[in-house]
C-alpha cells in the first residue's frame, strides 16, 4: 500500500519535472533543431519540430560568409589563454594563503573579492582609452589581460577553497619522513591540488567563454570571440534563423558540454565558497 | 610551525596577484573619477579644463539618468522575483526521488552555460519575434493577435530572457543546499506529526535562507552590469524603455565620445553596487571565519 503510493507519487514528480526541465531546455534544443533546417522551414507557421528536409548547409554556410572558424579560435585563445595566465599568477599566492596564512590573509582574500564587485562600466572609459593609446583595441592580448584581471579574485578564492582542504598533517608527515621541499611539493602536493586545479580552470573557461562586456566593446572584426561575432547577427540583414542556429549552436556546444562536467565547481566558485 | 623565511616566502608569493589587482583597480578607476571632473569630449579636440562637479549635475539632470535607474532597479528586482521563487521550487521538485533526476537537473541547468548574445539573439528572433516567432504561432493557435514583446514590452522581455538565463543559478545553489539538509531532521519532524507545509517552513525555509540569501547578492552584483542582453535586443529602445544604468553609461562614452559624463555615469554605477557589496561582503566574511 505505502509501496504502491511512493511509486505513484515518483511517476507523478518525474512526469512534472521532466515537463518543466524541457520547457526550460526548449529554446536551446529548438536552436539546434533550426540550426539543420532550410531558411524555408526555419521560419515555417506552424513551425516544423521534426518532419523537415534535414540539412547541414547552414554549418557550411556560416563558415562560408564569416571567418567563423577565426573567431572560434579567438574564444579558444582568449578563454585558455586568459585562464591559464590567471592561474599561473594565483596558484602560488592561493598556495600560501591556505598553507602560511599570515595574519592579514583573510583581509588580503575580502579586498581581492571587493575587487569583483566593480562594475565593469565603472572602468569602461579608461581601459577603452588605454587600449586604444597602446593599440591593445581588437586584439587578442588585450583581451585576455582583461579577462584575466576579471577573473583573477575567482581564481585566487577557488583554489584558496581548495587548498585549504589539503591536511596540513600530510605536509608535516613528509617532512618529519625526511622529505624535502621539492619532492614535498611534487609527490604530495601536486597529486592532492590538482583536482582543484583543473575545477578552477574549467569554471572560468566557461566564464570567459560566455563574457560579453570587454568581447563586445573591445573587440571588432579581427579579434572578436563568438560570445560578440555573434552580435553582428542582430543586423537585418543577419535576419537568417538557421544560420544564426548553426552559428550558435557551434558557439554553445563547448561549453554545453564542459558544464555539465562542472555543476558542483559551479557552485563553489560562484558562491566563492560561501554554498558547497 | 611557520618560519620567519616561509612567511617571507609567502608574501612573495602573494605579491605578484595583489600588486596587478591592485593596479587593475585603482589605476582605471582613478582615471575614471579624474576624468568625470573634465570637461573632456573625444570628439571635441583641445584641452579638457576641470569643471568640478559640472558632469555629475549634468548626468543626473539627463532626461535618461531616471528612467535608466529605474529601469536598472525593475531589471534587477524583477529577474531576482522570478529566480529566487522559481528556484526555490524547482530546487524542491527536483530534490525528490524521480526518474531521470540526473538529465532534468542538466536540461535545468543548460541555459546558465549559453552566452548572453546567444541567447538574447535566439529569444528575440525565434520566440519573440512578432511574425515568425514560436510565441506569436502559440498566440495565433489560440486565436489571439501577436505580441511585438521587444516594441511593447521591451524591459519586460529583457526581463524574462535575463530570467531565463539566471533561474538555472538560483535553482542550482538552492538545490545543493538542500541536498545539505539532515533528512534524519526531517524525518524526525514528520515523526512529531508535522505537515508538509509545516516541515517546509520551520526547516526548509530557514535551512535554504542563507543560500537564497548569497543568490540574491551575487545576482544583483551580476544583474546591475547587464549589457549584452540590451545591446543585441533593443539598444536600450524603443526610447529609453530598456536603457539601463549601464546601458546609458556605455551610449554617452563610446556612443556619444563624453567621456567626462561617462565617467561620471560609472561612479555613480560603482556607488550603487558598492552598496550591495557590502551586504555580500559581510556574509562571505562571516563564513571565512567559521
Amino acid at each position: 500500500m505505502a509501496r504502491a503510493s511512493t511509486t505513484q507519487r515518483k511517476a507523478v514528480v518525474t512526469v512534472c519535472a521532466w515537463a518543466v526541465g524541457l520547457v526550460i531546455f526548449f529554446p536551446i534544443l529548438w536552436t539546434i533543431l533550426t540550426s539543420f533546417k532550410s531558411e524555408v522551414d526555419a521560419i515555417a507557421i506552424p513551425p516544423k519540430f521534426l518532419n523537415f528536409n534535414w540539412t547541414l548547409d547552414n554549418y557550411h554556410d556560416v563558415q562560408e560568409r564569416s571567418r567563423y572558424f577565426l573567431h572560434f579560435m579567438n574564444s579558444v585563445i582568449i578563454s585558455l589563454g586568459s585562464t591559464i595566465l590567471a592561474l599561473i599568477i594565483a596558484i602560488p599566492a592561493a598556495w600560501s594563503m591556505a598553507f602560511v596564512p599570515g595574519r592579514r590573509t583573510k583581509d588580503i582574500l575580502m579586498w581581492m573579492l571587493s575587487t569583483k564587485m566593480l562594475p565593469a562600466v565603472g572602468v569602461l572609459v579608461p581601459i577603452y582609452l588605454i587600449f586604444r593609446d597602446f593599440g591593445l583595441l581588437d586584439t587578442r592580448t588585450g583581451l585576455i589581460i582583461v579577462l584575466t584581471m576579471m577573473n583573477l579574485p575567482i581564481v585566487v578564492w577557488m583554489l584558496y577553497t581548495y587548498f585549504k582542504e589539503i591536511p596540513g598533517e600530510i605536509l608535516e608527515a613528509a617532512r618529519m619522513d625526511g622529505a624535502t621541499l621539492s619532492k614535498e611539493i611534487i609527490y604530495i602536493l601536486t597529486p592532492m591540488a590538482v583536482p582543484g586545479i583543473a575545477s578552477t580552470l574549467l569554471l572560468n573557461v566557461i566564464l570567459s567563454w560566455n563574457e560579453a562586456f570587454w568581447t563586445l566593446n573591445l573587440t571588432a572584426a579581427n579579434s572578436a570571440p563568438l560570445s560578440a561575432f555573434i552580435a553582428s547577427y542582430s543586423s537585418p540583414e543577419g535576419l537568417f534563423y538557421a544560420k544564426l542556429s548553426a552559428a550558435s549552436t557551434m558557439a554553445i556546444a563547448p561549453i554545453l558540454i564542459l558544464g555539465w562536467f562542472s555543476q558542483k565547481q559551479l557552485v563553489r566558485g560562484l558562491t566563492f565558497g560561501a554554498v558547497k | 610551525m611557520a618560519t620567519q623565511a616561509s612567511r617571507a616566502a609567502g608574501r612573495l608569493m602573494i605579491s605578484p596577484a595583489v600588486i596587478l589587482l591592485l593596479m587593475w583597480m585603482i589605476v582605471p578607476l582613478g582615471m575614471t573619477i579624474y576624468f568625470s571632473f573634465l570637461r573632456y569630449n573625444l570628439l571635441i579636440p583641445g584641452e579638457n579644463p576641470f569643471v568640478g562637479l559640472e558632469n555629475y549635475s549634468y548626468f543626473f539632470t539627463d532626461p535618461n539618468f531616471w528612467p535608466s535607474l529605474v529601469n536598472t532597479l525593475f531589471l534587477v528586482g524583477g529577474v531576482l522575483l522570478i529566480t529566487t521563487v522559481g528556484g526555490v521550487l524547482l530546487a524542491l521538485l527536483l530534490d525528490q526521488p524521480m526518474w531521470g533526476q540526473g538529465i532534468v537537473r542538466i536540461l535545468v541547468i543548460a541555459p546558465f552555460f549559453v552566452m548572453p548574445t546567444v541567447s538574447a539573439l535566439v529569444w528575440k528572433n525565434m520566440f519573440m519575434n512578432p511574425v515568425n516567432g514560436v510565441f506569436a504561432w502559440i498566440a495565433n493557435v489560440f486565436g489571439l493577435p501577436a505580441f511585438d514583446f521587444l516594441a511593447h514590452a521591451p524591459l519586460l522581455s529583457i526581463i524574462l530572457i535575463v530570467s531565463w538565463q539566471w533561474l538555472p543559478f538560483a535553482t542550482l545553489i538552492l538545490l545543493t543546499a538542500l541536498q545539505s539538509l539532515d533528512s534524519e531532521q526531517l524525518e524526525a519532524s514528520e515523526m512529531d506529526g508535522a505537515g508538509p507545509l509545516a516541515r517546509f517552513f520551520y526547516i526548509m525555509v530557514p535551512h535554504l535562507s542563507r543560500a537564497a540569501t548569497v543568490v540574491i547578492l551575487i545576482q544583483t552584483i551580476f544583474l546591475l552590469s547587464v549589457f549584452a542582453e540590451i545591446l543585441v535586443t533593443t539598444n536600450g529602445g524603443p526610447g529609453n524603455a530598456s536603457t539601463n544604468l549601464t546601458y546609458l553609461v556605455y551610449s554617452q562614452s563610446l556612443l556619444q565620445y563624453d567621456v567626462g559624463l561617462g565617467s561620471a555615469g560609472g561612479i555613480v554605477a560603482v556607488i550603487l553596487a558598492n552598496i550591495v557589496a557590502i551586504f555580500l561582503m559581510r556574509m562571505i566574511g562571516k563564513n571565512l571565519e567559521t
